[in-house]
């Protein structure tokens, strides 16, 4: 990491996502050949936080992006950090081709139910009955109108391609612990060449759910979690016994 | 392959086949009529040279993986036509804020919409004006020809590498499917014989770490970034104007055409010569940067300019914006996909040119 305050709300589950990250890249020892794809969304800014390269992508295109620099420099461990809005609502084409194909790239996805820098406004996996600027009606996200919010991780673990997908949360610190490992086993994958990996992580947003950070860890356990089952969705690693896809 | 050898070969195969001398090391695509012969060549010569290619999901993720290739310092090409080439806008957009070096084929089929196949031009305003947000240009090279095909595909991804810019070559259907013999006049480079360059995003070994943006939230740092755009796009509206003149000695009337209706336009002017008219060619062969000057020096001479295109008339506002009211500027354009023969547009330049001799 640089030697620099972040811009995210108090609270937010990005700096400890970040952290976690990077935390992981340095233990591996792959710090000088990691290139991180950040997205159009509160975490933009990722470059000035994470001492690795960089590079911004369009809104939703970090998969692409990605595979590209994956593509044209096998040897560079290549990551994503996407949230809910860009890589499940504009780039879900990406982010499932990418899977599909079992691009040999690590996405860490962010779902914090709600697109964060652009105000709160629904996002593709904001719960239903959760109230939102763009689904304001006192029930709040209704099926009849809005839909279900996607299950990204059961969604691209139903492909072939997917090689490892695990649910985690950070609102405690066992929560965080896991999230650490669950981040280091999808970049071993990456390592040893497995293909698709992908960590989704739910994270808590209190400036756009209106709580305090502390009831915005447990809206993720009673509200979050029952819908977005946590653990490993899927692991087909050769040598795995926890293939749940 | 030897150089200085002569073959053959279809428009479409000739722009892959200079990609891959030119050391191109990845290409993305996705299916289009009428591009698919290229896309194809490059399935089957990169697969044959251990490059990358990589059939997309869409043209969106065609160009944006296109973008983050780049940003490892290759040399990386995509192509599409007219709807898909609307589609790679954005992400056309975003490698021209980093400064990131790509070719772009746009093989221009009839719109607007899905339009049709068949051969035209309707896509000159989105190529030279930039085509997605914001204040940036691409360099837009107009080949009229299998050789200029070759030629100019090499000579873009030098540009492209020259200005850190993309770089879009502009064709339709007719000179993508027409045969004609190309020499290869230049040496084949490998990918791993380019120069490193010293921007790329491959992993901060033994250096501090990079990052590539186009968000400058901050407007004056975001001002000074697009009047730097801008001074690159001087320097190349100094540098790299191409055209080509055909008997425009002594013309009295100037048709100026691009592309196929360049090929339609020379065999209709050298009719009008064979016929004692005082008729000439100017073809544009980069539409960005346009040849203003040129044009504008031949209008201190030549009063009458005919605009030809595919199209119903989009470089007619940069001939007119050359002439700068010094002469007068006709038309005549087919859109839709018509390709008119060297017989109309000869009638057409013919009633003019009498009209013109009439009123002298």
């Amino acid at each position: 990491m640089k030697d620099a305050v972040t811009h995210y709300c108090q609270g937010c589950g990005h700096s400890v996502i970040h952290r976690l990250t990077a935390e992981v890249i340095e233990e591996l020892g792959i710090a000088d050949r990691a290139v991180g794809v950040p997205p159009a969304g509160c975490a933009v800014l990722a470059y000035f936080y994470f001492d690795v390269d960089m590079i911004e992508a369009p809104h939703g295109r970090a998969c692409a992006v990605a595979t590209g620099i994956k593509r044209a420099n096998p040897e560079s461990i290549v990551f994503s950090y996407q949230g809910d809005g860009d890589l499940a609502a504009i780039g879900t084409a990406e982010a499932v081709h990418s899977a599909n194909r079992s691009e040999n790239i690590t996405v860490i996805f962010v779902n914090n139910a709600v697109y964060g820098m652009t105000g709160g406004q629904m996002a593709p996996t904001t719960l239903l009955g959760q109230r939102t600027t763009t689904s304001p009606a006192a029930a709040g996200r209704e099926v009849h109108r809005e839909g279900y919010p996607i299950k990204v991780s059961e969604l691209l673990a139903s492909l072939e391609g997917s090689t490892y997908i695990e649910r985690c949360a950070v609102n405690s610190v066992r929560a965080i612990r896991r999230t650490k490992k669950a981040i280091r086993e999808a970049f071993l994958t990456q390592m040893n060449g497995e293909g698709f990996s992908m960590v989704e992580i739910l994270s808590p947003c209190p400036t756009n759910w209106k709580m305090s950070p502390v009831k915005s860890w447990k809206w993720i356990d009673e509200v979050m979690t029952p819908y977005f089952p946590l653990g490993v969705i899927k692991d087909s690693r050769k040598g795995s016994k926890k293939d749940a896809g | 392959m030897k150089n200085k050898e002569k073959r053959l070969m279809r428009g479409s195969e000739a722009i892959g086949e200079a990609a891959v001398r030119a050391g191109c090391a990845c290409y993305f695509g996705y299916p289009i009529t009428p591009q698919n012969e290229l896309t194809e060549y490059m399935a089957r010569r990169m697969m044959e040279t251990g490059r990358v290619f990589l059939q997309s999901e869409s043209e969106i993720a065609a160009i944006n993986m296109s973008l983050g290739a780049a940003s490892t310092g290759v040399r990386v090409m995509t192509s599409s036509s007219s709807p898909g080439i609307s589609l790679k806008q954005e992400g056309i957009s975003f490698i021209a804020a980093m400064e990131l070096p790509c070719v772009i084929v746009n093989i221009v089929r009839g719109g607007p919409g899905l339009g049709n196949i068949a051969p035209a031009q309707s896509d000159y305003f989105q190529a030279t004006r930039g085509g997605g947000h914001g204040d940036y240009r691409t360099i837009v090279l107009a080949p009229g020809s299998v050789q200029e095909l070759y030629d100019l595909t090499r000579k873009s991804f030098e540009l492209a590498d020259e200005y850190r810019t993309p770089v879009l070559l502009l064709a339709d259907g007719m000179l993508g499917q027409m045969m004609e013999p190309v020499v290869f006049n230049d040496k084949e480079i490998l990918p791993e014989q380019l120069p490193d360059k010293p921007w790329t995003v491959k992993g901060a070994k033994d250096r501090p770490s990079r990052f590539i943006r186009s968000l400058l939230l901050d407007v004056d740092v975001e001002e000074e970034q697009n009047w730097r755009l801008y001074r690159k796009y001087q320097r190349i509206e100094r540098r790299e104007i191409r055209h080509e003149e055909y008997y425009m000695k002594g013309a009295e009337l100037a048709i100026v055409a691009y592309g196929t209706a360049a090929r339609i336009a020379k065999a209709a002017v050298k009719r009008c010569v064979e016929k004692n008219m005082r008729v000439g060619l100017i073809r544009p062969i980069s539409l960005w940067p346009f040849p203003y000057e040129h044009i504008y020096k031949t209008a201190e001479t030549v009063k009458h300019f005919m605009s030809f295109e595919m199209s119903t008339g989009q470089m007619i506002e940069d001939v007119q914006l050359g002439v700068k009211g010094r002469a007068e500027v006709l038309m005549y354009g087919r859109p839709g996909g018509v390709v008119p023969t060297p017989a109309e547009l000869f009638r057409v330049i013919s009633r003019a040119y009498n009209k013109i001799a009439r009123e002298k």
